[in-house]
């Protein structure tokens, strides 16, 4: 293989991603009685507002002090918390429904290195049947309002609406993210 | 590898190599019409929240794990193959110790999971199912059975190439990729819209292995390359001295 060449192309997971990829649990980033656990569960919509059955998360987050649990973030002082890797991986069922057990993450530094802040956030990859490459989003916080309005990555969203569909709402203990791939309702993805 | 860090941060992160990859819309794949998102991209810029991703341990990996013929009592039915390579970033520098999971149809194209309805036998030997992390060069080594091609209601008469799904991680959020190893000189290549949906012919061409007589082993199984690139970075290497 040459240098430059170029990368191998994306490929759906297809319908049956279970086989290879959920024969664990991965669904729960910490323990259940970890004393900052959340939940944070949603459902996955099509274009024609059907749940979607067969689509995969994945999480990628810092722990609560904003350290990510790899070599690149070497910053001092952050030691890694809990033990948890930070990944976290759920299939829907089938009524479109995913449901995670993690922490919330801590802010970490922004664009360029450690000048600018991002508010707590979660990063999401979505998979499923019909998706020839991963959907990229990212889970923020409602009751986070501060730190969002100050976010490098919200702020260059400018329609609001949009810009609140990364925004997962608060409730009894955990927190509500739904996924709609089309509509008015579309999730915000990215271009990573 | 501390000799092997690079300053991301400082630099662009990853390279977008967008015309290597599939449209989100490709509407003769039928389920990406009402999948693909309907409005654009936001353009991310690479933070250390796509800069680092999560890293797998070794010991979380069994030793057999990456042999697909040896999870049951007895032997799966079907051609035995030897599927190799390497896992480069786009620099041609070997990515290590990442973990690669694999998933595939049995030799009859019949998946171990409930929502496979094609009426072709189960194989009470075959799960269909591995994973191995690279090793110091970037190599992986699967054995397993080639798969069968299969049909799907995507169209009249359509059916899959034979093929394995991949998935990877590579260094960062950033690389994350799942891809489909094929076959060479698959006939179904050119009815096939997943296969299809990769316009450029060369990027297309790196989805398809290579029969490989170095990989083949005498009176036992036929071998199969097949290298998987992920994205380089825009940074140029720097001694790290922290």
């Amino acid at each position: 293989m040459k240098p430059g060449s170029g990368s191998t192309p994306s490929q759906t997971v297809g319908p049956f991603f279970h086989l290879g990829l959920l024969r664990e649990d991965w669904s729960r980033l910490v323990k259940l009685d970890h004393p900052s656990a959340i939940r944070i569960h949603g459902t996955v919509y099509d274009g024609a507002g059907e749940v979607v059955p067969d689509a995969m998360l994945e999480l990628w987050q810092a722990d609560a002090n904003g350290h990510y649990a790899h070599p690149e973030d070497d910053r001092e002082g952050s030691p890694p918390e809990d033990g948890s890797t930070g990944f976290g991986r759920c299939g829907a069922d089938d009524a479109g429904h995913f449901e995670f057990v993690t922490v919330k993450p801590g802010s970490v530094p922004g664009p360029g290195g450690g000048e600018s802040w991002q508010a707590p956030h979660i990063n999401v990859s979505v998979f499923a049947r019909g998706l020839l490459k991963r959907l990229v989003t990212r889970v923020y916080f409602s009751d986070e309002d501060e730190a969002n309005a100050a976010d490098p990555v919200l702020a260059s969203i400018e329609d609001p609406d949009f810009r609140a569909t990364l925004v997962a709402r608060a409730e009894d203990g955990g927190y509500i993210f739904d996924v709609h791939f089309q509509g008015e309702n579309q999730t915000a993805f990215f271009d990573v | 590898m501390r000799e092997e860090r690079i300053s991301l941060s400082q630099s662009g992160g990853y390279r977008r190599d967008s015309e290597s990859q599939p449209p989100y819309l490709y509407p003769e794949y039928e389920s990406t019409r009402l999948r693909a998102p309907g409005r654009p991209l936001v353009i991310l810029p690479h933070t250390l929240s796509e800069l680092t991703g999560p890293v797998y341990g070794h010991e979380k990996v069994g030793t057999l794990d990456h042999d697909l013929t040896r999870q049951h009592v007895g032997e799966p039915l079907g051609e035995r193959i030897i599927v190799t390579g390497r896992v480069l970033d786009g620099d041609g520098r070997p990515v290590r110790n990442s973990l690669i999971e694999a998933w595939q149809a049995n030799a009859a194209g019949r998946y171990a999971h409930h929502g496979d309805r094609h009426p072709a036998p189960l194989d009470p030997n075959f799960t269909g199912a591995g994973r191995c992390l690279t090793d110091s060069e970037g190599r992986y080594r699967f054995v397993t059975v080639k798969p069968g091609a299969y049909p799907w209601g995507n169209h009249d008469n359509a059916w899959r190439p034979a093929h394995i799904h991949f998935s990877l991680f590579g260094p960062a959020f950033a690389t994350r990729l799942v891809t489909q190893m094929y076959f060479p000189g698959d006939p179904l290549f050119e009815h096939d819209p997943i296969f299809q949906s990769v316009s450029d012919p060369k990027a297309r061409q790196r989805l398809v292995s290579r029969f490989d007589l170095s990989a083949t082993e005498p009176e036992w199984a036929l071998g199969y390359s097949f290298d998987i690139v992920l994205r380089g970075c825009n940074a140029t290497p720097v001694e790290n001295h922290g």
